[in-house]
Parts: C-alpha cells; structure tokens; sequence
C-alpha cells in the first residue's frame, strides 16, 4: 500500500471537516466537523506508525481520542447551557463579544 | 494524478488496496454527507459510518488496538453523547432550514485550496514510498510506551479528563 494513498484520503477528511466548521451554523454539526478533522489528523499518524515500524504514532493518536472524548464532553455541555439561556444553538446569533 | 496511477501499478497487496479504496470512497461519500445534510440526526448517523471506516482503516495499518479504542470511545461514548445532545437542544425532528451561515459557500474554495496545497505536499514528500506489510501491533508494545517513556503526558491526560468530566457536570447543571 502506498503512503500517499493514506495522506491524501486524511487530507480529504481533512478539507470536509473545515468546510464543515465555516459553513455550519448550527453548533452540534461543528462539533461533528471537528471530529472529522481530528480523525484525518489520527489516521496520519497511524501511517506513518506502520510507515517507521514505531507505536509512537499509535500511542499519539490514542492521546488524541482521549482528548476529543473530553473535548465532545465539555463542548457539548456548553452548548446544552448556551440553547437553555438562549433557546437557540445558531453559532451566529452570540455575537455579544463582538467588539 | 499520480497516485492513482501508482494504486494501479502498485501489485504489494492487491486485496489490501482495493479494501482501502471501497472503505475510503464510502468515508469520503459519508462525510460529505455530513456537511451537507439538512437532518441533524441522520448528520451523527452518517458520521458514524465516517467513524466506522476510520476503524476499517486503522486494522488495514496493523493498528488493532486502535480501531477497538475508535469503536469504543467515539461509536459508543462520543456518538451517544451527541445524540443527547442533538435531542437535548432541538424538540423538532426532521429536517429543517437554517443549518448554514448565509455565506456558506465561502467555504468550498478555501476547502479546495487546502486540499490542493495538503495534495501537493503530500504527493511531492511520499509519491513513491510504499507502506511495509506488518502484523498486528502487539498491545504490550503500546502499553509499555505508555507506562515509561509517556508517563507524565499520561497522567496529564487522566487529569484532563477528570477536569473535562467536573466541568462538564458543572456547565451543564440546573442552577
């Protein structure tokens, strides 16, 4: 299998997860978008762990699992507190600190 | 390009390339599923086939311990959590408008130059490099790099997940 096959399929993933971030308003497809992104990155480094024969990589990508685990967690509950004292999840609609 | 002449040309593993290939067109399909569906619900769903694929895909790289770890957090516990979520903010089912900015189309070009500018690099750096056909990772190997060398990122992460987790209860509470 070539390596560049593995890169580019991240690099897609990679390019609909950013689209995703700008083009949604809703916060819940953001997060989701932000998924995506974080898995294009995980499935870098799970090539070049096979590429370099080292767990480096795999021990890396575990770390980022864990941390979007947390990262969904907290980013979930601040948006269940934002539609409770708003009644809306449009990311466009808080723009208080808009200076 | 390139690449896809090389997929052709390349006779490793036959049955490994076209694996990757199915898995990957219906990843690529699914995601963009996501981001332009105009059901929230049925958004998640297809993000779990992205997930789901992404699995495929690490057991493809002898990365076993990986893919259970992906099924596990983010099949079991990330896609329930934005379930709830999605139920928690949102009483209407079905599809509904307003999902995008006004300007959302400003998104495809700046997607398109990124893909062209990671594209170029990638196949410019890795054009002709051809992943070694390993067995599967042995767990230990991962659980002695985590319980040596990372130790001390380990024991951050528990940290920031406790936090993440009092945090998370703290936001989300009635009062």
């Amino acid at each position: 299998m070539l390596a560049v096959n593995f890169l580019l399929l991240a690099a897609v993933l990679f390019c609909i997860g950013v689209y995703g971030v700008i083009a949604r308003r809703n916060a819940v497809l953001v997060l989701m978008s932000i998924e995506l992104i974080l898995n294009a990155v995980n499935l870098n480094l799970i090539a070049f762990a096979l590429l370099h024969g080292s767990v480096d990589g795999q021990v890396f990508a575990l770390y980022v699992i864990a941390v979007a685990a947390a990262e969904v967690g907290v980013g979930l509950a601040m948006v269940l507190m934002i539609y409770r004292n708003r009644r809306s999840i449009s990311l466009d609609e808080l723009s208080e600190m808009k200076g | 390009m390139s690449a896809i002449v090389l997929l052709a040309a390349d006779d490793i593993n036959v049955a490994q390339n076209v694996a990757f290939g199915i898995i990957a067109a219906m990843m690529i399909f699914a995601a963009l599923c996501v981001v332009t569906t105009k059901n929230v619900v049925h958004a998640a769903l297809w993000l779990v086939l992205v997930l789901a694929g992404v699995a495929a895909q690490y057991i493809l790289a002898a990365a076993e311990f990986v893919a259970v770890s992906q099924v596990l957090v983010y099949i079991g516990a990330v896609m329930v959590l934005f379930l709830f979520g999605i139920m928690l903010t949102r009483a209407k089912l079905g599809s509904e408008e307003g999902l995008n900015n006004p300007g959302f189309l400003l998104g495809i070009p700046v997607a398109v130059v990124l893909f062209g500018l990671l594209a170029y690099v990638s196949i410019d750096a890795f054009e002709d490099t051809t992943l070694p056909d390993r067995g599967p990772t042995p767990t230990e190997l991962i659980s002695d790099q985590f319980l040596s060398p990372y130790l001390v990122p380990f024991f951050a992460l528990a940290f920031v997940l406790l936090a993440a987790a009092i945090g998370a209860i703290v936001l989300a509470r009635k009062d």
